[in-house]
């Protein structure tokens, strides 16, 4: 692994950018993308949605619990209520940005050159990101996470573009298949990735926490089930931490 | 203002803008933190446990025509595909492959 700090040359950025891409089309997730976003494009339709509003969604939401949201309640509910679900349930990419943000960053970055790598964080980018990147050279990694994104975000607009296209043809049992890959791919993937304590212990603990704190019906289910399990995880760490500094 | 103009307005307003807002705070915020930092290893084990449950929900809470399929359905599939990812060499595409077949049998036996 190289230990130089100095910027890539351009021509060296661009092959790690379609290495980024390379490794989107190899995960699992670029597959489940295409399979989920058929879903939503399939509910675009149905609700009289226009195919490129549906395509620019993907562009700049680039969440789809955020995009279901949308997608569904659009033309039912008040716009205010809408744009409040849409940003509740988008608060995860606070702690996400935060936490990849730092594999990232090193000296004669600029704020901006960070700006399209975070937007192109979602939770599948994010979980290849997490694994992948630690992997790289410090330089390399914007330029390859760009690719990644691009990459997964691609399989979401052309999946979202068939499934608005098929949508009058999809039988029921098919849509709720294509729907339940995320949920699949998300497990999956991040057991896959879970290599410390934090991570298993976290994950495991917030598919326990998650159901009890939202039959509490107390709102912003999501955040304050990451809070919860996320804090118990760190602290079961640090406490075997101190353990095993105080051990035999 | 035409009605299309005004559709992609809203998605701004009511799409982007109140999702985009979290990217850049969480900038704001990573901003001064190192990557082996104690707040860091905190931030994503808070992170980690939001992904899974965005899992948990959508399991419980789904969207669209998931629905119609039974909840001891959704849950034996997704067990399943986690069975089958652990003994087939932890293999994804394996594991997302098994839990959409039990998924779709389910269903098909159960109602949905």
């Amino acid at each position: 692994m190289s230990t130089e700090t100095s910027e890539p040359p351009p021509h060296v950025s661009a092959q790690v950018f379609l290495d980024g891409i390379v490794a989107a089309v190899r995960s699992v997730f670029f597959y489940v993308l295409v399979g989920n976003y058929l879903g939503l494009g399939a509910l675009a339709y149905e609700v009289g949605l226009n195919f490129w509003w549906m395509a620019l969604s993907t562009l700049l939401v680039w969440a789809a619990p955020a995009q279901i949201i949308l997608v569904s309640t659009l033309h039912t509910a008040a716009l205010f209520e809408v744009a409040l679900a849409v940003t509740l349930s988008s608060v995860r990419f606070l702690p996400m940005v935060a936490a990849i943000l730092p594999m990232m960053r090193r000296p004669g970055v600029r704020q901006r050159d960070l700006l399209l790598p975070m937007h192109l964080t979602a939770v599948s980018v994010w979980v290849e990101g997490m694994r992948l990147l630690p992997l790289m050279a410090p330089e390399r990694r914007i330029a390859f996470y760009n690719g990644l994104g691009v990459g997964l975000m691609s399989a979401a607009i052309i999946g979202g573009a068939i499934g608005f296209v098929l949508a009058a043809k999809l039988p029921p049992l098919l849509a709720a298949a294509l729907l339940f890959f995320t949920p699949m791919a998300i497990l999956m993937s991040s057991a896959r990735n879970s290599r410390t304590l934090i991570d298993g212990l976290a994950f495991g603990l917030g598919l326990v926490v998650g159901p009890v704190v939202a039959a509490q019906k107390i709102g912003l289910d999501l955040m304050w089930t990451g809070l919860i399990a996320g804090s118990i995880a760190y602290a079961v760490h640090r406490l075997r931490e101190a353990r095993r500094k105080a051990g035999p | 203002m035409s009605a299309e103009l005004q559709s992609y307005l809203i998605l701004i307003v009511v799409g982007f803008l109140p999702s985009e807002i979290w990217r850049w705070l969480g900038i704001v915020l990573g901003r001064g933190l190192d990557e082996q930092s104690e707040i860091i290893l905190w931030v994503r084990g808070v992170a980690t446990a939001l992904v899974a449950a965005v899992v948990a929900r959508i399991i419980l809470i789904p969207p669209g025509a998931l629905a119609g399929v039974p909840l001891s359905v959704r849950i034996a599939a997704l067990a399943i595909g986690f069975l089958a990812f652990l003994f087939i060499r932890r293999s994804a595409f394996a594991g997302v492959l098994a839990g959409e077949a039990a998924l779709i049998a389910g269903a098909l036996a159960f109602g949905s």
